[in-house]
């Protein structure tokens, strides 16, 4: 339905509009941002029908309380919260399930019993602005900024697909104890002792001054080869990178990561197990394992 | 054939490491053209720094195809000078003016043994080109223009105690690059002066003024 619109009356810790964020803008110091899982706000769109690029909102612990202006279909995915409709007689679905919200309801999404961070798709997706091709909120760049009291997120267009009829879709779980990110070593590797690429196992701690732009992980002392100090000119980095400052402590950047640094990267996790850290809390570990990487020339 | 030396960067992405900051550019002119000639479908990004080029894809099998077909490219002579990425050769510069009033005026015309009229000669008189961006969005890092005597150097380090906080505008020095901030944030450089022209307008196209190649001309304002 055109018109409607989501008023946010409770924002929550950190709540974000995101969607499969701007790639192709690297090149002026812009990364990619967008979803942190993106398999997990792909699906949540599926359950609505939208098509799977619509932006949605990146809810961080739950606490999100938002007023349907009109009637709305949302459905929630990644880390397993509860969803609450209050109207006149109240309804109670978990992720993977559209739920339909009447006119003047009032949706409520609670924090996970485990994870961080839920997706939640409205039918027509998130309408808000778009800068460089991107709803997106990044929070290294300044674009966008997480939602607060009294923000009106418009509502899009229906698609023309209709809500598909499921039960209740199964999602791929990533919310683990002591989840296993495989890693390829480099790009610079070489930079660093044999003992520390052996010492990428961990365990890690994932510290509390962690967010968007990466996970800031304690562990092992990830020493460097001992031919000397050498100074790296700044390169461009990818989401998944190990950056190792002076102190041997990684950071594992995600979607807001700078497009590049001036500290090596010992290794670099696969894509398709970022969604893995998305999910990492602080106080909880994780552990690395290097695999084979591209073939390269 | 291009020397490069390929680093993985995870699954769908590698740097292509080269010497120096002018292959860097030969690099990057050459990648671009064969991106052009729809030569390297699946890069999602292309993005240069001084001594590499990183190229990041859709998936591995499209990082194996682009890694192959850019291992294989000529690459112009050197000696013939860097083409300009971006922008046709003789386009026309930028210009930016710039109060020349930094703090580290004083400390940069020490460092090179001048005067600080002969630092505001050397960066005005110099023709400048974008080598590319980072450290913050919009953050273009400039060279001297290739092929180019420029009057003079201005290489100096970086302040020994970065700032905590450079305003938008700063025009800082450090190695052989000068750059603008884009807005208020901790930054390491030398700065000579400050702009009040925005370099960073996210909701403009193109939103950075100093995207890769594009020359820049420096110019006194009172």
């Amino acid at each position: 339905m055109s018109g409607s619109a989501l008023v946010v009356e409770e924002p929550g810790p950190l709540t974000l509009v995101q969607d499969l964020g701007r790639p192709g803008h690297a090149h002026l110091g812009v990364p990619a941002s967008g979803a942190l899982d993106p398999d997990a706000l792909r699906l949540a769109n599926r359950l609505v029908g939208n098509p799977e690029h619509l932006a949605g909102l990146e809810v961080l612990l739950g606490g999100l309380a938002l007023r349907a202006h009109g009637a709305v279909t949302v459905a929630l995915a990644g880390a397993p919260a509860m969803l609450h409709v209050e109207h006149r007689d109240a309804r109670h679905a978990g992720p993977g399930v559209a739920v339909a919200v009447p006119d003047g309801g009032l949706v409520r999404v609670d924090a996970p019993a485990r994870g961080l961070r839920t997706w939640l798709a409205v039918r027509g997706g998130v309408a808000t602005s778009s800068l460089l091709g991107s709803r997106s909120t990044d929070v290294l760049s300044g674009l966008g900024r997480a939602l607060r009291n009294g923000d009106e997120l418009p509502v899009g267009p229906a698609p023309l697909h209709p809500v598909p009829a499921v039960g209740q879709a199964p999602q791929a779980l990533a919310v683990v104890d002591l989840p296993v990110l495989r890693v390829v070593a480099g790009p610079r590797a070489d930079w660093f002792a044999p003992v520390a690429l052996r010492a990428l196992a961990g365990p890690w701690a994932v510290t509390s001054s962690s967010d968007r732009v990466g996970l800031r992980l304690r562990g092992p002392d990830l020493v460097r080869a001992p031919d000397g100090v050498r100074e790296l000119p700044s390169e461009g980095v990818v989401a998944g990178a190990l950056q190792v400052p002076a102190d041997g402590q990684p950071v594992l950047f995600l979607a807001d990561h700078p497009v590049t640094g001036g500290y090596p990267v010992i290794a670099t996790v696969v894509r398709a197990d970022l969604r893995l850290a998305a999910q990492a809390a602080p106080g909880t570990y994780l552990r690395l394992r290097v695999v084979t990487g591209p073939r390269l020339p | 054939m291009t020397a490069a030396r390929w680093r993985p960067c995870g699954d769908a992405a590698a740097l292509a490491e080269v010497p120096d900051l002018a292959a860097a550019q030969r690099l990057l002119a050459a990648v671009e053209a064969a991106r052009e000639r729809g030569e390297l479908p699946g890069v999602l990004d292309i993005v240069p720094a001084a001594r590499t080029l990183l190229l990041r894809c859709t998936d591995a099998a499209a990082l194996e195809h682009a890694a192959a077909h850019v291992a294989a490219l000529p690459l112009d002579d050197p000696a013939a000078g860097a083409t300009t990425p971006g922008v046709p050769p003789g386009g026309e510069p930028v210009r930016i003016p710039v109060v020349y009033d930094g703090e580290d005026l004083a400390e940069v015309a020490r460092l090179l043994d001048v005067d600080a009229a002969e630092v505001v000669r050397r960066h005005t008189g110099t023709r400048w080109q974008v080598a590319f961006t980072g450290f913050a969005p919009g953050f273009g890092y400039l060279v001297a223009a290739s092929g180019e005597a420029g009057p003079g150097s201005l290489a100096v380090p970086r302040r020994r105690e970065p700032r905590t906080r450079v305003p938008a505008g700063a025009v800082g020095l450090a190695a052989e690059f000068t750059g603008v901030y884009p807005r208020a944030s901790p930054g390491g450089w030398q700065l000579v002066g400050r702009t009040g022209t925005p370099v960073w307008r996210p909701d403009a196209e193109p939103p950075a003024l100093l995207a890769p190649g594009v020359l820049v001309r420096f110019e006194e304002a009172r």
